[in-house]
């Protein structure tokens, strides 16, 4: 090692944060060249299948498991019996009142099912083949219990209970009252004195993740260690809770989530595959592999949203909003998963939006079905109440005759009141909403347009034009761990980074923060390129192993970038401060004369004595010339704690023509500027916000997980669960304003949610200004085009659909759930 | 989503293939381009013995101009029937329902016949065919016959094919005269399956319609025939208000149903919206 006269870089390289630099990981994403869970074969390797329930809620009497254990390659068939005394419950880590009854939810059902799909038995046999085949050779009698299925009916008196030990059909009830919080005035006051009070009913259906990558878990037992590979999001959280549930020790247990493809909050989860992979690879100590089908994923795999909202809202006859009272149900499905019970609750804080409401009161009942569990989808929350608001803003205006946006404008924040306390108790960091809305209506071309809706109505034209807008912001950077212990939730929101310098000067970067398709593994090099000064192609990220990546909370809640991201600054820093000791020492040189830049320590006021970060590395690595009493190593790590969210804001504009003689609706254009604080890499920003509006138009168009009357899943496949894809959207003109997050070193706000948070009540509302004047006030989501038409030609919302899945596809609708024959798994066919 | 197991054949002729499928016992599927079958057998609401699969089957393939007809090989992929030229020049009507049937990946698999003898009713090409007139040539142990289109399609997934028999070709009479050909498809996502689609063949004879042959799709467990419309519209005048008031007849004698998509009287309501439209468009109005 030697310390060279002249340092190698003299330039600065240039600012790597800002730069769209492509994805260094999607060559491998997108071409499989990598190990997907459902790739991994071990030696000896077992193949699980999993019976699942055709009905929805019923007492098994009986199960007959003979014929399935005699199928040629079945090594064992379990039932909920079998593992009835260790499978424990399937963890909720958020209790959201002290007196929340969680009813219990076993991974494997012992005496009753409580909706379809769940499973009933596990078959273990030596291929998949062999497992796929004896599901069908395992009888199971049911004695059938009536379905709850309607949350409103759920709620009334003497209704048919889901489970039979729990007083009622509400898990609980949770209540924000920003008078009784003093962040607000009194509520009923509010509304009592108001001049105006609009009040709608608004339907978030069901949706289904519907991530591209379904499931897969193995399990390798090695002696009492296990190490488990799961397409998850959330592998230290799996970790941590398969542990408490087990019993495994924790330090016994390793979980490796792998390249994932795609979660959305579906992958936020403790399943009750992942706790049977490794109970029955424990009992048998074989290793085993679980992989699900697309059809086996939409059925248990958890769903998201479904919440019945009834908004209130109170205003002077001037358009300034008064008070804003929600009272929401929300079903969590037959049992409470992860943070099924907290995902209302994440909005609960958001419903007022960027609005400044003097008084707000929300009050929400968790409800129990006999359907699937719903728990994290993208957004979690806060899409529900930024729909809620923005949608009952646009009633407003309807009210009282006022142009939407100029109603929006008279009560939304200033810019300069940020820091902003809202009515709900929370601090929004920065923004201008004004500026995000002028630049969005320059983008769609808005005034042309109003000329256009303005030609079409009075020609009565067949096809309508509309014009919708959604100012939304939403909390990001999950979380401060003191708020999110104030709110009872199980963990802390911190997150995770280490950085090692290799002896060659090239740089690891562990994140705790687990991606799943994000890009964490390009904006982080970015990060640490800027903060180290390295080249970008001498960082390589590290992630998803419990072993590897010891500390971490994972990725949602557009966490990463802002709190994981943030960690991985403070452990460059923290680097930087380490090597110091050692340039100083080559250089003898005392630290405080020393300049970092550009990766290289010089000395001030002596031109030409540097040494490179590299350098130090392979110093440190050798440490034959080492600072007294410092110990060889210029590793760091860093464990960062945000203080507030980030509350990520813009303006949405749609454009929708609506075919008053077919329903059919059609985005023209849209357009949305949204301020996500500073941008690290602005392609995969414009991926996120992309992929985010495909999202949120899918449930304002097309997605909904329909059940019928017994409780079947008739979207059972993507031919019924409509997914757009790029031929269904139009094209999307997107714009920033930065408005920098002061709670983190980044200055980032979050990205990953906002395109489907904001996206939602635009579609809507711009159907609704097409048609509003031909007598609608409103048309439930999604607005299918007979729903559309029935708005139109009938009056009310449209109202359900007829709940058949399609003739098409040959009726090919849902899988056959299990071996027993009845009406409803002998689906297809004949209709 | 695996298959139960099967037998397996892969004859290279057409006898061959009638040979396999009288020796592979109870239940014997034909596979064609595979799509629509394979996801039946992958979610097990199908479970054949055998499987004939006639991809190998070169005779079964292409477009040949017969004289007065133009005869469609059984196996020419979607992909095929769009690039043809004798279709473009003959049937282009043929090329347009195609067109709109699922994305690229299925049109290179998906077979003219199989989508023919599958007779989903959600399907695009058998109103198509029935529009057009078509026949069908049926290839059975006892030889070879010929079904016109009105009789082919026998119900729900169910065709004239019976045990044992194979669809050959399908013979597409040449239109003689001016005529206009329209396909209207009405879904909601690019790839999907039509929630009610309209097929119109229009000659025009002197500012008046001389003829229109109107097929339905989705309006009933099998493709049907606007007869009431296309009788309105025999020698009515080629004006939007004549067509108008002609297609308001179109779902006369259907029976669609009620799903997802779809209530049965709104279908009927779309029936009558696209018919007019497919008429307008295939008048050249
Ligand atoms: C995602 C997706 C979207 C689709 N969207 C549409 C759409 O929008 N519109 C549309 O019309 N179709 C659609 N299809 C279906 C597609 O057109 C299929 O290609 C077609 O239905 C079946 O053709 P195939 O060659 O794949 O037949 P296969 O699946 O191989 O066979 C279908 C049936 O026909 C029988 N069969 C096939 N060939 C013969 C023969 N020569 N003689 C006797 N019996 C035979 C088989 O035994 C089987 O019962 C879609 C399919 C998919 C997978």
């Amino acid at each position: 090692m030697t310390v060279t006269e002249e340092p190698a870089v003299t330039q600065a390289p240039p600012r790597e944060v800002g730069r769209p630099r492509r994805r260094k990981e999607d060559a491998r994403l997108i071409t499989g060249r990598t190990t997907w869970t459902d790739n991994m074969v071990l030696p000896g390797m077992l193949h699980l299948a999993v019976v699942r329930s055709p009905v929805a809620h019923a007492r098994i009497t009986g199960i007959d498991v003979s014929a399935a254990r005699s199928a040629p390659g079945v090594v064992a068939v379990f039932t909920g019996r079998d593992f009835a005394d260790e499978q424990g419950s399937i963890p909720c880590a958020w209790p959201v009142t002290p007196d929340m009854v969680n009813p219990g939810h076993p991974s494997i059902a012992v005496e009753t099912v409580n909706h379809v799909g769940e499973a009933v038995a596990v078959i273990v046999a030596r291929s998949r083949t062999a497992a796929a085949d004896a599901v069908e050779l395992v009888d199971v009698d049911y004695d059938l219990l009536p379905v709850v299925l309607d949350m409103e009916q759920a709620l009334a008196d003497g209704a048919d209970r889901v489970h039979d030990h729990i007083g009622s059909n509400e898990s609980y009830r949770f209540v924000f009252d920003a008078g009784e919080a003093g962040t607000g005035a009194d509520t009923e006051q509010a509304f009592a004195d108001a001049e105006v009070v609009v009040s709608r009913r608004f339907v978030q259906q069901r949706l289904i993740p519907a991530f591209m990558e379904p499931r897969a878990v193995v399990v390798q037992p090695q002696g009492d260690n296990y190490t488990m590979w799961s397409a998850t999001q959330v592998p230290h959280i799996l970790r941590l809770m398969l542990a408490m549930i087990t019993g495994v020790p924790e330090h016994k247990l390793r979980v490796v989530a792998p390249d994932v493809g795609g979660g959305f909050g579906g992958k936020l989860q403790v399943t009750p595959e992942e706790v049977l992979s490794l109970l029955v690879a424990r009992r048998l100590g074989k290793p085993v592999k679980w992989a699900e089908t697309r059809s086996e994923s939409l059925m248990s795999a958890h769903h998201g949203r479904d919440q019945i909202q009834y908004i209130d809202i109170a205003a002077d006859r001037e358009g300034n909003v008064k008070g804003l009272r929600c009272r929401i149900l929300a079903d969590m499905g037959a049992y409470l998963r992860l943070v099924s019970p907290g995902v209302p609750v994440l909005g609960a804080f958001m419903f007022a939006g960027i609005y400044k409401f003097p008084a707000y009161r929300f009050d929400c009942s968790g409800v129990f079905t006999n359907k699937t569990p719903t728990d994290a989808y993208r957004g979690a929350g806060r899409p529900e109440a930024t729909f809620a608001v923005e949608r009952i803003m646009d009633e407003l205006a309807v009210e009282l005759g006022m142009d939407p946006l100029e109603l929006r404008r008279k009560n939304w924040i200033r810019p300069e009141e940020f820091p902003f306390t809202t009515v709900a108790g929370l601090e929004y960091d920065s923004g201008n909403y004004d500026a995000a809305t002028q630049q969005a209506l320059e983008l769609i071309g808005y005034d042309e347009l109003r000329a256009e809706q303005q030609r079409r109505r009075e020609a009565n034209d067949p096809v309508q034009l509309g014009i919708g807008f959604s100012t939304f912001t939403e909390m990001c950077g999950l979380a401060p761990s003191r708020v999110l212990g104030s709110l009872s939730y199980g963990a802390g929101g911190w997150e995770h980074a280490a950085i090692r310098m290799l002896p060659t000067g090239k740089v690891e970067v562990v994140t705790g923060s687990s991606p799943h398709g994000q890009g964490h593994e390009t904006a982080w090099s970015q990060l640490v390129a800027d903060t180290l000064g390295v080249p970008f192609e001498d960082v390589e990220v590290l992630h998803g192993d419990t072993s590897v990546a010891p500390r971490g909370l994972d990725t949602y809640g557009s966490r990463s970038l802002v709190v994981g991201g943030a960690a991985v600054v403070r452990a460059a820093e923290k680097v930087i401060a380490k090597a110091r000791k050692v340039a100083a020492h080559l250089l003898e040189a005392s630290e405080e004369d020393l300049d970092y830049s550009g990766g290289t320590f010089s000395v001030r006021g002596t031109p030409g004595a540097g040494v490179s970060i590299q350098e130090i590395a392979l110093a440190t690595f050798a440490a034959h010339n080492f600072p007294e009493g410092v110990e060889p190593s210029i590793d760091a790590d860093a464990t960062f704690d945000p203080v507030n969210f980030s509350f990520p804001h813009g303006t949405h504009i749609c454009a929708m023509e609506v075919d008053t003689e077919t329903g059919m609706v059609k985005i023209r254009k849209y357009a949305c500027v949204d301020d996500v604080g500073t941008i690290v890499n602005p392609l995969i920003v414009e991926g996120q916000v992309h992929g985010g509006l495909a999202q949120g138009i899918a449930q304002a168009l097309y997605e909904e997980a329909v059940y019928d009357a017994d409780g079947n899943l008739t979207t059972g496949t993507f031919v019924d669960y409509l997914v757009p894809s790029a031929a269904d959207l139009p094209h999307f003109d997107t714009g920033n304003t930065v408005h920098e997050a002061p709670g983190n070193p980044i200055g980032a706000k979050g990205v990953g949610e906002a395109g489907c948070i904001a996206s939602t009540p635009a579609v809507v509302n711009a159907a609704l200004d097409a048609v509003r004047h031909l007598g609608v006030r409103d048309i439930r989501m999604p607005l299918t085009p007979e729903r559309v038409w029935r708005a139109l030609h009938d009056g009310g919302d449209g109202g359900d659909r007829a709940t058949a899945g399609t003739n098409a596809y040959g009726g090919a609708q849902t899988e056959t759930t299990a071996g027993v024959s009845t009406p409803q798994s002998a689906l297809g066919g004949d209709r | 989503m695996i298959p139960a197991a099967f037998e397996y054949a892969r004859p290279t002729t057409v006898d061959e293939a009638l040979q396999a499928i009288a020796d592979g016992g109870e239940d014997v599927k034909i596979l064609a381009g595979g799509q629509s079958l394979i996801p039946v057998m992958r979610l097990r609401l199908a479970a054949p013995e055998t499987v004939v699969d006639l991809s190998r089957i070169e005779e079964l393939r292409g477009v040949r101009d017969d004289g007065d007809a133009l005869v469609i090989g059984a196996m020419t992929t979607h992909h095929d029937v769009l690039t043809d030229p004798l279709i473009a020049q003959h049937a282009p009507l043929i090329a347009a329902a195609t067109e709109t049937v699922a994305d690229r990946q299925v049109r290179a698999r998906g077979t003219f016949g199989g989508a023919l003898a599958h007779a989903d009713p959600a399907g695009d090409l058998p109103a198509v065919a029935l529009a057009l007139d078509a026949e069908f040539v049926i290839a059975g142990p006892g030889g070879r016959r010929t079904v016109p289109a009105a009789d082919f399609f026998v119900d729900y997934l169910t065709t004239a094919l019976e045990e044992g028999e194979l669809l050959v070709e399908i013979r597409v009479p040449k239109l003689a005269g001016q005529w206009g050909m329209h396909y209207e498809k009405f879904n909601r996502v690019a790839q999907a399956w039509s929630i009610v689609a309209v097929a119109a063949v229009v000659r025009r004879d002197d500012g008046h319609i001389a003829e229109a042959r109107i097929g339905l799709t989705n309006m009933g467990p099998t493709p049907l025939r606007a007869r009431a419309a296309e009788s309105a519209l025999a020698g009515a005048e080629a004006s939007a208000e004549a067509i108008a008031a002609a297609a308001r007849s179109a779902a006369e004698g259907t029976s669609p149903s009620s799903d997802l998509n779809a209530q049965a009287d709104y279908r009927e309501h779309l029936a009558q919206v696209l018919t007019r439209r497919a008429v307008t468009a295939a008048a050249g109005l």
